[in-house]
């Protein structure tokens, strides 16, 4: 090999699942006509007073010490003297505790009363791969996370429609995927169902047959599901600009964002989709988006103020967008990561994989201010901070508070929704 | 359980440890036995002699100031990543001994490294070599070129791993992800794991990888309860030696190969971890593991993925992924895109572009309502470009040309229904692009 390699601070794309996602589904010159068709086709348009529920998946398990930083604690500064933000740096929330630099918008949030943030949240024995924390989180089930997400779980006991949650992201997360039902993905933009035979052909796949297995049946189903989301949301993302090019992809994570439509990135561009189906009052209940990259074993302070920039424009926009309408005011954002990372940093100026993290909740309809204990940086775990907030409890107060669900057929017995989080 | 026939399971044996059958392959095909025999013993491979890989352009350094160098810089890496994409979709395609090909595939899913974050097209290369030289041979073997590959080493931050104060990552996902599994070590062996791999760099300039003393922690380190100087060489025995490790690579390989959804049973483990044995040896793993019962049970099915999709499709029809090109037209003012990546990237699998070092998903998270639509948009610009010819005239005969020339079994009656909407049209191809769509050739069952 003679080619020079890069230096290693390129941003790590670490998503759970196969999660890449259809650039430009969203927006530009299309907007108003699609808008006014959702119009048309919704027959049960959501109704005031139905909760909407945005997850926000960090794929990587985010530093939740950068992110809500104990700048004032000088335990902090002694475990990461060269990662560590001094007081000076970050936005002060109260407490002793600043939000990181990178992040002006939700400030905003949190001083205009939007925002909610819960601490040490966890969940017993974390731990600390990736891909079985992220399990963990997404089935809702710290002991066997192997089944199915608790979304699913909500979807399957309230009945079978797919448009009740929609993932943004082309490949379905597990915490959307239930035993019976699986929630949609939008069509990606530029395409169509066919017309003709050729559409009729494409239709009659659709069924399943008495000898088809399990797989083969969920060939069939996915196509039946594809002609009802179309109904509703086809013209949404017709005339779209098709997904991202790879290559370019490529390249442009060297520079930093990536951009979807109109200069947006792509977790902005699905955010204002999301806003757009809202204020259409498209029936939907759940959307899933994502963001990944946080795995900051290294150069960890440049990485993810960046990606926290990023999450912080795409968020506090859709925010601002989402408290101008009556609809828009009926959605709550959860926004979590598989964990937080280790007090200590290592040797490459970023930190290992860790244990318990912030989690935000963000709406109008959000108690602001924090919940939970924050995590001493004094006693810890094995070098990890000790979770005080079960990452269930949070789910409780989304199913009941958001869902208007019972929590118990998805989370089991013994949840407490965390009181006055939401307000009723 | 309904056993496959012989006829059915030669066509799952060249789905599985292959990509699909060539033109004429599978009525060729002289039984289960001797095709398991030809795939484990590949000889001479036209196929791979003309595909050779891409001679990638050197990528022109410049200093960091210089935006209009690093412009070019970065089309040379977009350049040289594009070329190794479409290379390797061709040597899939036109491979004629495709096990070891087969392999590279699995491996790099296992080994899972992104041009995401390793930009250098020829560091990927090099490594995509290494499965193909090593990839069905000795795990062990191939187990201690991942540790010290370039391109691995990039991903993981290993050349940031020093001693006094170690980066976990490469440690961490080589047992978790690559040779052992979760659940099989404990958080304190992730931590000494990581020492005892310090010390390995990649020089900048050349890409090689060496060792430098200063940097390598030579203390002891207690990793599975035994304690001394414990070096990367020795860390990675360790762990293939552990009868974790020998069940953990067989249960991946039957995930990806036999069943994402039914683990083997105890005592079908037990005969693949016999047969990959102290050698590690991953041709008998893969005999084992297809004349095993449960390869020729009709339930073992798996979706395949999307490249595996499109490769098979690609080469049921005889096209070449470079020739797959854009319908004339679109928009003015805009390259047209390439349809093989674009729908790739929408179906969310490209080549050199896992989404993490998990690799891919397996099974239903691939059979989302809009995938459809892109199988259809990727069908039919494979279709439009096949040689073959146009296929015999009448409904029913061109509905089982169609079969024969995707290696179908059988058709549903579903699909049939759905066959007949478009074969009585004038283009022929219609009929094998909604083939290609149908449950029965999207699982591979």
């Amino acid at each position: 090999m003679t080619n020079r390699l890069p230096t290693v601070t390129r941003r790590r794309f670490l998503a759970f699942s196969g999660v890449t996602v259809a650039a430009g589904l969203a927006l530009g010159a299309t907007q108003v006509d699609w808008t006014d068709l959702l119009h048309e086709a919704v027959h049960d348009p959501l109704r005031p007073g139905q909760g909407v529920l945005v997850v926000v998946t960090l794929y990587g398990g985010n530093d939740g010490l950068g992110t809500v930083v104990p700048a004032a604690d000088p335990a902090y500064r002694s475990a990461r003297p060269e990662l560590a933000y001094a007081e000076g740096d970050v936005l002060d929330l109260g407490e002793g505790l600043g939000i990181n630099p990178g992040m002006t918008g939700l400030k905003k949030q949190w001083d205009g009363g939007n925002l909610a943030i819960v601490r040490g949240v966890g969940y017993p024995a974390p731990d600390h791969s990736h891909f079985r924390s992220m399990a963990i989180w997404q089935t809702g089930s710290p002991t066997s996370p192997t089944g199915s997400g608790w979304l699913g779980r909500w979807l399957d006991h309230t009945g079978d429609d797919p448009l009740r949650a929609v993932s943004m992201d082309s490949v379905l997360p597990p915490l959307l995927s239930g035993d019976r039902t699986a929630a949609s993905t939008l069509p990606p933009g530029g395409e169509r169902l066919p017309s003709g035979a050729l559409g009729a052909a494409f239709r009659g796949l659709a069924g399943v047959d008495a000898g088809d297995d399990t797989l083969r049946a969920r060939v069939a189903r996915s196509g039946r599901d594809l002609g009802q989301v179309e109904q509703v949301l086809g013209p949404v993302v017709s005339g779209g600009d098709g997904p991202a090019d790879a290559a370019g992809d490529a390249a442009g994570n060297a520079a930093g964002n990536r951009k979807g439509a109109g200069g947006r990135s792509e977790l902005a561009s699905q955010l204002q989709t999301v806003a757009a189906l809202v204020e259409a009052r498209v029936p939907t209940r759940v959307y899933s988006v994502s963001l990944g990259g946080f795995d900051t074993h290294a150069d960890e302070r440049t990485t993810q103020q960046r990606l926290l920039g990023e999450l912080d424009a795409a968020l506090s926009g859709f925010a601002d967008r989402l408290a101008g309408t009556e609809a828009g005011r009926q959605v709550v954002t959860l926004v979590y990561s598989e964990f937080g990372r280790r007090v200590r940093a290592n040797a490459s100026q970023g930190t290992d994989h860790g244990t318990a993290n912030p989690v935000f909740v963000l709406g109008s309809g959000v108690t602001p201010g924090f919940f939970g204990q924050q995590p001493s940086l004094t006693d810890l775990d094995d070098g990890d901070l000790r979770a005080h907030v079960d990452f269930r409890d949070v789910y409780a107060t989304m199913l009941t508070g958001v869902l208007g669900a019972d929590p118990t057929p998805v989370l089991g017995l013994g949840r407490t929704p965390i009181a006055g989080l939401l307000r009723t | 359980m309904v056993q496959l026939d012989d006829r059915a399971a030669t066509r799952r044996l060249l789905d599985r440890l292959g990509f699909g059958p060539l033109p004429g392959e599978l009525a060729a095909a002289r039984g289960f036995d001797a095709t398991l025999d030809a795939l484990l013993a590949p000889g001479p491979d036209p196929g791979v002699a003309a595909t050779p890989p891409p001679a990638l352009a050197p990528i022109p350094t410049s200093p960091r100031s210089d935006a209009t160098d690093r412009a070019a810089e970065q089309q040379a890496r977009q350049t040289g990543q594009a070329q190794l994409t479409t290379w390797w979709l061709d040597r899939m395609t036109a491979t004629t001994a495709p096990l070891p090909e087969r392999l590279v595939w699995f491996w790099h899913g296992h080994f899972a490294t992104s041009a995401q974050k390793v930009r250098e097209p020829a560091a990927l290369l090099a490594q995509n070599q290494t499965f193909r030289t090593l990839g069905l041979g000795d795990f062990r073997t191939l187990a201690h070129a991942m540790v010290v590959d370039p391109a691995m080493m990039v991903w993981l931050d290993a050349a940031q791993n020093k001693v006094g104060a170690a980066n976990e990552n490469l440690a961490r996902e080589f047992m978790e992800l690559f040779a052992l599994g979760v659940g099989n070590y404990a958080e304190s062996d992730v931590r000494e794991a990581a020492r005892a791999l310090t010390g390995y760099t990649v020089d900048r300039t050349d890409g090689d990888v060496r060792l430098v003393a200063r940097r390598q922690d030579t203390g002891p380190k207690t990793i599975f309860g035994t304690t001394g100087p414990i070096d990367a060489p020795r860390f990675v025995d360790m762990v293939v030696d552990r009868p974790e490790s020998a069940r953990f690579v067989a249960s991946r390989l039957w995930y990806r190969l036999v069943s994402s959804s039914t683990p083997p049973t105890p005592a079908v483990l037990g005969d693949l971890t016999d047969a990959y044995g102290p050698g590690t040896d991953v041709r008998g793993l893969l005999r084992a593991l297809a004349t095993s019962a449960p390869f020729r049970d009709s339930a073992t099915t798996v979706v395949k993925q999307p490249v595996e999709w499109a490769v098979g499709l690609m080469r049921a029809v005889g096209v070449r992924a470079s020739a797959v090109v854009a319908a004339p037209g679109g928009r003015p003012g805009r390259p047209r895109r390439d349809p093989l990546v674009t729908q790739l990237t929408a179906l969310g699998q490209v080549p050199f572009r896992p989404p993490s070092v998990g690799g891919w998903p397996a099974g239903p998270a691939w059979l989302t309502p809009s995938a459809g639509l892109s199988r259809l948009a990727l069908a039919e610009a494979v279709v439009a470009g096949s040689p073959l010819p146009p296929g015999p005239a009448g409904a029913a005969a061109r509905i089982d040309w169609a079969r024969q020339v995707l290696g179908v079994d059988a058709w549903s009656p579903r699909s049939l229904a759905a066959l007949q909407q478009v074969a009585g049209e004038a283009d022929p191809r219609r009929t094998l692009t909604v083939a290609a769509l149908t449950p029965e050739y999207v699982v591979s069952t």
